[in-house]
């Protein structure tokens, strides 16, 4: 895949045509690691082989869109699933620092579904960072989410941290948004986000993750975020920048300079590919091919070399 | 497979009846209903009487919300939940769904 122009301005068409679309993902195939070099991501073979040649530096973990509570004909299970990941990432041979939960964590904010996933994720003994997905800000007063994950946090939930050197930045693009619009941080965020950078050393690795991709990845189903390019602003003078997105349930990845832009796997059901599907809900498959789009993504760091892969693993196939 | 304009035909055979029914009146008053499916509030646009109340039914299988800024807001709607609104004041009301904002409507209400 070329580091090509996404924006489609020079093509014939009005829209974005489905194959620009399917040019602009990179669908990470079971067991295909992906490393990303100079901005040009490369395959370099079976994860098993990868696995085994794995540095010691920093990985961690990215699980996404669990929607504990969502029983539908998608995935009348979805606890199960959750549950089948959890003891995928307890049995890895390699103990990853901890992990990250890119929202949607619920899928109606109730508190039986936050004690439910609670019981679940953690069980990965392993510490989480979370960021709200749209799912989990639904109770009437809007305080569930907070009161487990929100500690410490700024505003509706953005923080960040370091670990091994590397910068990682939660941010929060699910609220407040703009009837016809996309995800949005607002400013309170951006302005927090600018100071938070400033005066950080080029060289830091930079990991930013939130719900919706900060990118534009398809407006039409509001897969996109409204200022998410002020946020890039912010970070893209980084040498390498690492944007870690859910919400739309599939592997996609796209790299501009430094910056490479990944969407995992949900846990609880797959979403359409864009424009393949009359909308971006819960996509049915047969159940023998459901664990195959469900899954997590593991991202590593090898620090010194500016090298980050991400492995996207599926539940089964 | 029935040809797609073939189908949009059909359709339209039936919003034609269904305008002959009511006497071609732009807007009555009493229960109005919008569905939601795939995302999609129908139809989009809806014009009203005073007095009359709309019902918004989610027949998708992820939750909706309707919210007009300052008018009315919904709770959640799960699958198959719903929301009603008497409009009790003329005017135009745009409204969107909080979780997906790229879903918008009108209610005109005369």
């Amino acid at each position: 895949m070329s580091d090509h122009d996404h924006n489609d301005e020079g093509g014939k068409d009005t829209g974005i045509s489905r194959r620009r679309v399917l040019e602009c993902m990179t669908w990470a195939g079971t067991g295909v690691l992906w490393t990303i070099s100079g901005g040009v991501p490369r395959s370099l073979g079976l994860v098993d082989s990868a696995v085994a040649a794995q540095p010691a530096g920093l990985s961690f973990l990215q699980i996404s869109d669990s929607h504990v509570g969502f029983d539908k004909p998608a995935n009348p299970n979805a606890i199960g699933t959750l549950e089948e990941a959890i003891g995928r990432i307890k049995a890895m041979p390699i103990k990853p620092s901890f992990m990250i939960h890119t929202g949607d964590i619920t899928h109606l904010s109730k508190a039986a579904e936050f004690d439910q996933a609670e019981r679940i994720i953690s069980q990965a003994k392993l510490d989480v960072h979370y960021v709200p997905g749209e799912h989990d800000f639904l109770d009437e007063e809007v305080k569930l989410y907070r009161e487990r994950y929100g500690r410490g946090a700024k505003g509706a939930g953005w923080y960040s941290f370091d670990a091994n050197g590397v910068h990682l930045i939660g941010l929060v693009n699910v609220v407040d948004l703009k009837a016809g619009g996309l995800g949005n941080l607002g400013a309170e965020q951006l302005e927090w986000l600018e100071a938070d950078l400033r005066g950080r050393s080029r060289s830091t690795p930079i990991v930013v993750f939130a719900h919706i991709p900060l990118w534009t990845v398809y407006p039409a189903w509001g897969w996109g975020t409204e200022d998410g390019a002020r946020a890039l602003e912010y970070v893209k003078g980084f040498g390498s920048v690492t944007v870690l997105n859910g919400h739309i349930h599939q592997v996609m990845q796209k790299v501009e300079g430094n910056v490479t832009f990944h969407t995992a796997r949900s846990t609880a059901f797959p979403q359409p590919a864009p424009g393949t599907a009359p909308s971006p809900g819960p996509m049915k498959v047969a159940d023998d091919k459901l664990r195959a789009l469900l899954g997590v993504a593991s991202i590593n760091f090898k620090p010194g070399d500016q090298r980050l892969a991400i492995i996207d693993t599926p539940l089964q196939g | 497979m029935i040809p797609l304009t073939q189908r949009v035909g059909g359709k339209l055979a039936i919003a034609v009846a269904i305008c002959l029914f009511f006497g071609g009146a732009h807007a009555y008053a009493g229960e109005s209903e919008i569905t939601i499916d795939n995302f999609t509030f129908s139809p989009p646009e809806l014009t009203v009487k005073v007095g009359s109340t709309v019902t918004w039914k989610n027949h998708d299988d992820i939750p909706h919300t309707v919210v007009s800024a300052g008018k009315f807001r919904s709770k959640t709607m799960d699958t198959d939940g719903s929301f009603s609104f008497t409009f009790t004041a003329a005017g135009s009301y745009t409204y969107f769904c909080s979780l997906h904002p790229h879903m918008t409507g009108m209610i005109k209400v005369e």
